[in-house]
């Protein structure tokens, strides 16, 4: 199993839509062959386009607002001593974090495929308020499929939703969160893929969902690699680029532009959720060592029993609170390529108070899980080693949460 | 193939009428019960498809999902499947019995093993829902040298150019989707519709048996009859669940559906 170079990794899969022989492909009811098919031709004549790429540019930098910021976090960095702590604050991006990329991309695809509505799941919220935004301003019908529990703990990014105008369809089977949502959203697409375009809300699922995803989260990188150039003159000697992973939209955004260079200069850590410390549960396939399985459509390492029944998972962070990951990520680990551990609830928990201490920062509990690992390594680093950690999200819908967890200090 | 489902449809068709298909979940809502019923149902059903529930089914209706996590949730394990498969037939050696489930089961289980599980219990045919065309044609070719039906699924946003293909890499059963649904949905197209897409599957070849499921229940069925053979899934599990919440027996309630829809198709 090997990385090429010079190929985005999106498009280093076979002609079956698998990434190193056995991550991914897409594993639909033959329902949905048609439509993935047609979506397949359509984004592949779409990113070909010029006059895409124009418009795509322009809503990224006038809807969106690109670049989002690249800070030092001064005060962080001598708290702790050791590595230059930095961060891409992301989650300056139009709502509030990375899921708006994907979703404007997946509103520009649906008005030019003709289609009139668009579906989507979502854990945190976030996928799904972006897509709820992203529907008003192209004047798409839009529905949105979430966990019962998630409902009840994002309340602020339902408000949102509801306030765009998107109706949100609460799913109450198994685990009541963001993959009950998935297999919901499925659900609907398959009823409905003649009038309805269906959005994934992370590099997740059949191939082509995992592409656009990918293909939509890749601004993140572009404008780091300009932002760092600008900084540092060349790219420095010694970075490490820390992100979040649940499904890993956020984190293959954050990094595409850096899989080609050598791992010994640029070094790629993706966290996941370890959940509860004291629990059993958690949604961290990768770090965790789980084996692969289909879940959604796709081929990958998935928290599930021997029978091939997928696990119940446990996280504080509703965004990382999946039993499966991207394939790309299967494929980044099995090659080496990037590294992935997990932060506990906890841990997450405690870094976001010491950023939101020592800083003007308001990272979700999602990039709080990479702020953990941040801290957790940057005092034994030299100086010279830059830590750059993908603040995606912002706290406002952590809101409850943190009151129930924090008490009323925060 | 000279299958035990060819030799049904032959059979069937000798009699004027399509061929009657069950489906229930295996373990649902107990391993004995679900074996109780299937040896009941299957004296007026003339091949039963049992389900191994998963789950995470993306292509799943309410009833079918509340079947399998029921089921699930007493513990029923792949091997219990096979030995449910097993001693029904012992006792009904000539009722096709098809497996029906979603891959990640089987490849957690290993493909050749479950195979060779399948042959040991006598299990005649296999549907993987999340398997399509033309990614399942290694496990059906590896189905065919074990003289196990791969059944192929056809809906209605199935290319005429797929068509042809699925239908000539096919055995000797192909599924016809009645519409765009998951399991359990309300028809929602005429069928009239249903049997014009229906004939043009069967005009490709017409050796080949196609039946027809989603959708189909009491009120449904015999609109659909001039099908070789009609699938009946939702409104059984739904029978199940009626059964189980008013503490009624489940094998008879169930028996008396599946008579009900045969008379309605004689
Ligand atoms: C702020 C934030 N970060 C991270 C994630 C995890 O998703 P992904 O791994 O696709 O970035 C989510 C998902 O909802 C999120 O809202």
């Amino acid at each position: 199993m090997k990385l090429k170079k010079k190929i985005p990794l999106i498009d280093q899969h076979d002609r079956y839509g698998f990434w190193g022989g056995k991550f991914g492909g897409s594993y639909i009811p033959e329902t949905l062959k048609k439509p993935v098919e047609d979506l397949t031709r359509e984004f592949s004549k779409l990113r070909n386009n010029k006059k895409f790429l124009k418009k795509r540019d322009y809503y990224f930098k006038n809807y969106i607002g690109s670049p989002t910021s690249f800070v030092k976090l001064e005060n962080l960095s001598n708290h702790l001593g050791g590595a230059q702590i930095w961060a891409k604050v992301v989650s300056e991006a139009n709502g509030g974090a990375h899921k708006i990329y994907n979703a404007t991309v997946h509103a520009l695809i649906c008005k030019a495929m003709g289609k009139k509505y668009i579906v989507g799941d979502t854990g945190a919220g976030y996928a799904g308020k972006m897509l709820s935004m992203a529907a008003k301003k192209f004047g798409l019908k839009c529905k949105i499929f979430m966990g019962a529990k998630d409902i009840k703990r994002q309340k602020p990014n339902c408000d949102a939703m509801r306030k765009n105008g998107a109706e949100i369809v609460p799913v109450y089977s198994g685990s009541q969160t963001l993959v009950d949502a998935v297999s919901e959203c499925m659900r609907y697409w398959v009823s409905n893929c003649d009038t309805t375009h269906m959005c994934v809300g992370s590099t997740v699922g059949p191939n082509i969902f995992v592409k656009i995803c990918g293909w939509s989260t890749a601004q993140i990188s572009r404008e780091l690699k300009i932002q760092i150039k600008q900084e540092f003159k060349k790219i420095p000697k010694k970075i490490k680029l820390i992100n979040c992973v649940g499904g890993g939209s956020s984190a293959y955004g954050f990094w595409s532009e850096f899989i080609d260079f050598n791992k010994s200069q640029i070094e790629l850590i993706g966290v996941e959720a370890g959940g509860p410390k004291k629990s059993k549960l958690h949604a961290a396939p990768l770090s965790r060592n789980a084996k692969i399985g289909i879940l959604h459509g796709a081929a990958s390492y998935v928290c599930q029993n021997n029978e091939g029944q997928i696990n119940d998972t446990e996280s504080i962070s509703a965004g990382l609170d999946y039993p499966g990951v991207s394939p790309i990520h299967c494929f980044l680990k099995d090659t080496k390529r990037a590294r992935y551990t997990y932060a506990t609830d906890e841990e997450a928990l405690k870094a976001h108070v010491m950023v939101t201490k020592f800083e003007k920062l308001n990272p979700s509990l999602e990039p709080s899980h990479a702020f953990a690992e941040a801290i957790k390594i940057a005092p034994q680093l030299s100086k010279d080693t830059i830590i750059i950690v993908n603040s995606c999200g912002d706290a406002k819908k952590d809101r409850d949460i943190l009151r129930e967890r924090l008490g009323k200090n925060k | 193939m000279n299958s035990l489902i060819s030799k049904t449809f032959l059979t069937v068709k000798k009699e004027n009428r399509p061929v009657l298909l069950t489906y229930t979940v295996a373990g649902d809502n107990t391993k004995k019960k679900s074996l109780e019923i299937l040896k009941s149902i299957s004296n007026y059903a003339d091949i039963c498809e049992l389900g191994f529930p998963h789950n995470t089914p993306i292509a799943d209706g309410g009833q079918i999902q509340t079947s399998a996590y029921r089921a699930i949730k007493n513990g029923i394990k792949i091997n219990d499947v096979f030995s449910i498969a097993k001693n029904f037939k012992k006792i009904k050696k000539n009722k096709p019995i098809i497996l029906m489930g979603y891959f990640n089961m089987i490849y957690q289980y290993n493909e050749n093993k479950f195979l060779e599980k399948c042959k040991k219990s006598k299990v005649d045919g296999l549907i993987v829902v999340d398997l399509p065309y033309p990614e399942n044609k290694n496990f059906a070719s590896k189905c065919k040298k074990k003289g196990i039906n791969f059944i192929q699924l056809v809906s209605p946003t199935t290319s005429k150019i797929r068509l042809k293909k699925i239908i000539k890499d096919s055995h000797d059963m192909i599924y016809y989707i009645s519409m765009l649904s998951t399991t359990g949905g309300k028809l929602k197209v005429s069928p009239k519709k249903i049997l014009e897409k229906y004939n043009k599957i069967k005009k490709q070849n017409k050796s080949k048996n196609v039946v027809i499921g989603f959708g189909i229940t009491e009120k449904t069925i015999q609109s659909l009859k001039k099908a070789d053979g009609l699938v009946v899934g939702s409104a059984i599990c739904k029978e199940i669940s009626r059964s189980i919440e008013k503490r009624q027996n489940a094998v008879t309630n169930v028996t008396n559906i599946v008579k009900r829809l045969k008379n309605k198709i004689q």
